[in-house]
């Protein structure tokens, strides 16, 4: 498959998550916000970072940038979309996923190797995985708290797509461990911890990101 | 020349460290009697021309779209004339 992977200005992890495309099997393209043109891929991974400088808020204003239209709209005719980090906050602010993410109820950036439960594998983002899995993966926010009014998080919780949940300990306050979630379509998945990340040996801390990366082959071919 | 201020703040409901932050700081520089904290943005938008309803209109549109963000921020629209600001200062 042909992953595109956002470049904003002040994205940090763009090739990091070309890496990891590759490493799951996948041609990874290169695409820039300033673009209305998603160069015919079949997936868009948003990656993170601190895109605009996080002006105004995290997100708020790369989700009026050209290429987040053509994103959105795709989103909507049911392509997949990962948004890792940053690209969590940005799909928040894009309504292409409920809730917001704030400023860690700590106040200090986290970073640490953070485990998770994956709850929900019906994605095409985590169909390689066992249901239930629990796995460790890279985590590094300053602002991953992950909030929503309670009727939303009830919504989640009972529509099955609370995607990932944090183990162990809650690391930015997030409600109900929350560490990712998807759309009611479930090709739109948002993600705090940063399985681009974990997936080679040699840069630590374990593979177990590699999934989020191999079920878009397997989803394909379900 | 009209000014309008947008004035957005962390919803009651949300936590808002960064006003704790600041609550936390008081005390320490010797300020007492401070219960709470919340910290919000001020936005300063001027205008040329006249303050119309649909002018004050696009921009309680600019604050839902752009300027707050509805899930964990509320907002005001206030008008404030540059005149009266300077007579102030």
């Amino acid at each position: 498959m042909k992953v595109g992977v956002v470049t904003f200005p002040g994205s940090l992890d763009d090739v990091d998550a070309q890496r990891a495309v590759r490493l799951g099997g996948h041609e990874a393209v290169a695409l820039w916000h300033g673009d209305h043109d998603l160069r015919g891929v079949d997936a868009v991974v948003l990656p993170g970072g601190f895109s605009y400088g996080d002006y105004l808020r995290c997100g708020a204003i790369s989700r009026f940038s050209p290429v987040m239209a053509e994103v959105i709209e795709a989103a909507q005719r049911g392509m997949p979309v990962l948004g890792i980090c940053n690209g969590f906050q940005i799909l928040c602010e894009s309504h292409l996923l409920p809730g917001a993410l704030i400023r860690n109820d700590h106040r200090k950036f986290v970073c640490r190797d953070q485990r998770l439960r994956i709850e929900n594998v019906a994605t095409p983002w985590t169909s390689s995985y066992e249901p239930g899995a629990e796995v460790t993966i890279v985590l590094k926010n300053g602002e991953g708290g992950f909030v929503a009014d309670a009727d939303t998080l009830d919504r989640l919780e009972g529509e099955g797509r609370v995607v990932a949940r944090y183990l162990d300990v809650n690391p930015n306050g997030s409600a109900r461990d929350i560490a990712g979630i998807t759309n009611e379509r479930g090709n739109v998945v948002g993600l705090m911890p940063h399985p681009e990340h974990s997936v080679e040996d040699l840069t630590g801390s374990g593979t177990d990101g590699l999934g989020f990366f191999t079920s878009l082959a397997a989803a394909v071919l379900s | 020349m009209p000014r309008v201020v947008v004035d957005v703040m962390p919803k009651p409901e949300i936590l808002d460290p960064q006003g704790k932050a600041v609550l936390g700081a008081l005390p320490r520089l010797g300020f007492s009697g401070v219960t709470d904290v919340r910290q919000g943005k001020r936005f300063e938008l001027e205008f040329d021309g006249e303050l119309t309803d649909e002018v004050l209109a696009e921009v309680r549109q600019m604050a839902e779209t752009l300027l707050s963000n509805p899930v964990i921020e509320d907002f005001t629209v206030s008008v404030e004339t540059v005149a009266a600001v300077e007579a102030v200062e």
